[in-house]
């Protein structure tokens, strides 16, 4: 059965991997360098000072702790509220067949692919007449459109393979409405939705136009700080906002990585 | 009882279409409304195609720099797009083989598109910059005697920076579509292939390529999507002359004078449309290969 290979093959591809790897760490560490530094000037390969002062006191600056939480609140929130409003949506597509099925889910797709700038733009306006600029529920519904359709999305494609089976049984056997759902249904589907969470939260955490266009400099979140660190030049500063803001969301990756590896290959929808 | 069943569907989406025709269906229709030059903050109500027209019809420096923008969109977008395409196809060919992606790789793949763009970028910068990490070894092993001296590769003309920032950050999203695509397919194909006497070109091409296409390509035109619309990687790894049109979008809109709005929002609009246009395409094309 074994095919013969030629010797070369294996260590070619053990490098080709070890280089992928190191391609996919090494910005980070990158980052991890200049924030520690005191001083680091050309042409050193390695800095002259390193100090943990400048990382301290950016961590405890009332401004950017203040732009975490705030960061951290906006995401939470759009990705509770895009995932109640896409449970029922996807359970629609995923698991029945109706007339103008395919409508809706080109419907859906649109907004994935429209630039943020048109859309920030346009609601703009909007937002400014009804008083949802520059409030945190205007950020959080303003985030949203790029949201809710990738959320929908991956947990169509869960109850696309949803088996409705296990659910006649527990009918059948006499379990009523929220029985099911807490006994079968959510035990079932709970890497999926944990995953569409984790893909809700990180759209929403990238977010930067659509901030700056609704949240009109009074909702502050992170990236908007870092932009303006970058206007600043301070390479210390930058690498260690920037070490802030890529944080959470590899916490969080870290922490649901054992339903990403199980359920996150079939789900792979979004990019943040 | 039928009636009720084929209402269920429409009232477990009603939500969703809710919020997404509000948001979404509003955004459209004052974008399009203000692109037309209907700026009622300013006491403006007439419906003309003035904005279209300074931006698309020149020769003036608003057309001359609109055009060139869209040429350096499309370039940047579509090289960085076709780039990241080929590249996701070597890694899930080459990296896993006949085995599968361990659980190890697939969570740094992960890990890696848990990184905000706006930070890859930053990280590029302090890498690849003429004073950066890269041109101190450059420096150090004696090939450069100045930072000058080392290639620009960020903030360059031909947006060469941008492009290496979308080619090493989406080949990693690329790359776990085609994973999940490979994961369920039944191994095999490319067993009985061999078997056949087809060399591992022939594999690739006849069985693997055909197997992966629609999702590759269903994935390309959201990443083409996604770099055409963006603004944050060019900011950091841009110049400001040519710059993308988004940047030149905002620009407009965020002016003091009031009336340039017009011009933003057409040039917001006439991007939504390159974007429907090349998805519908690249639809229409799978579509038909498909058949």
């Amino acid at each position: 059965m074994n095919v013969k290979r030629a010797n070369w093959v294996v260590p070619v591809r053990v490098a080709f991997v070890a280089g992928l790897y190191g391609l996919l760490l090494l910005p980070i560490g990158i980052l991890f360098l200049h924030a520690f530094t005191a001083r680091w000037f050309y042409p050193q390969l390695v800095p002259q000072e390193w100090s943990f002062d400048p990382f301290w006191r950016q961590l405890t600056l009332p401004g950017n702790q203040e732009a975490l939480i705030t960061s951290i609140q906006v995401a939470v929130a759009t990705s509770l509220v895009s995932l109640c409003i896409a449970y029922p949506a996807a359970r629609a597509l995923g698991t029945r067949a109706f007339a103008g099925r395919n409508w809706v889910s080109l419907l859906f797709f649109i907004p994935t692919v429209v630039p943020p700038v048109a859309m920030g733009m346009g609601l703009n306006i909007l937002f400014l007449r009804v008083g949802l600029a520059s409030t945190f529920l205007g950020v959080v519904l303003v985030h949203l459109v790029p949201v809710l359709p990738y959320t929908i999305f991956t947990l169509t494609s869960l109850f696309a393979r949803y088996e409705l089976q296990y659910e006649y049984q527990a009918v059948v056997l006499g379990a009523g409405r929220w029985q099911i759902f807490w006994m079968v249904t959510l035990p079932l589907v709970l890497p999926g939705v944990v995953v569409a969470t984790l893909f809700a939260f990180l759209v929403s955490w990238s977010q930067y136009l659509l901030t700056l266009f609704i949240g009109g400099g009074r909702v502050l979140t992170l990236p908007m700080l870092l932009f303006s660190a970058v206007s600043g030049g301070n390479p210390t500063t930058i690498a260690i906002l920037s070490l802030m803001f890529m944080g959470p969301p590899l916490v969080v990756i870290a922490a649901t990585a054992r339903y990403l590896t199980a359920e996150g290959g079939q789900a792979q929808r979004s990019q943040y | 009882m039928r009636l009720r069943e084929r209402f269920i569907p429409w009232l477990l989406l009603a939500p969703a279409l809710a919020v997404l025709a509000v948001l979404f269906g509003t955004s459209i229709v004052y974008g399009v409304a203000q692109s037309l030059g209907y700026l009622t903050f300013i006491g403006q109500r007439t419906l003309t195609f003035a904005a279209y027209e300074r931006i698309l019809i020149g020769p003036s420096p608003i057309a001359t720099e609109f055009w060139s923008s869209l040429g350096f969109s499309l370039w940047v977008s579509a090289a960085s797009t076709l780039l990241a395409a080929a590249g996701a196809l070597g890694v899930a060919v080459v990296a896993t083989g006949r085995r599968e992606a361990g659980p190890t790789g697939i969570f740094l793949l992960h890990l890696n598109l848990a990184v905000p763009h706006l930070v890859w970028a930053i990280a590029l910068s302090l890498f690849l910059a003429q004073s950066g990490l890269l041109a101190r070894i450059a420096a150090a092993l004696g090939w450069i005697a100045t930072p000058a001296d080392f290639p620009v590769l960020v903030r360059d003309r031909y947006g060469v920076g941008i492009i290496l920032d979308y080619v090493t950050k989406e080949i990693p999203f690329l790359t776990l579509i085609l994973l999940a695509i490979l994961r369920s397919q039944p191994r095999t194909y490319n067993v009985i292939a061999e078997n056949l006497g087809a060399t591992a070109w022939q594999r690739l091409r006849y069985v693997t390529f055909p197997l992966v296409r629609p999702g590759l390509l269903a994935g390309s035109l959201l990443v083409f999507a996604f770099i055409f619309g963006a603004y944050e990687v060019p900011a950091i790894l841009g110049v400001r002359f040519p710059r993308t049109v988004a940047a030149l979008a905002l620009d407009f809109f965020l002016n003091p004078d009031l009336q340039q709005r017009a011009e933003g929002m057409a040039i917001s609009v006439i991007m939504a449309m390159v974007v429907v246009v090349v998805a519908v395409g690249g639809y229409w094309l799978n579509e038909r290969q498909t058949r």
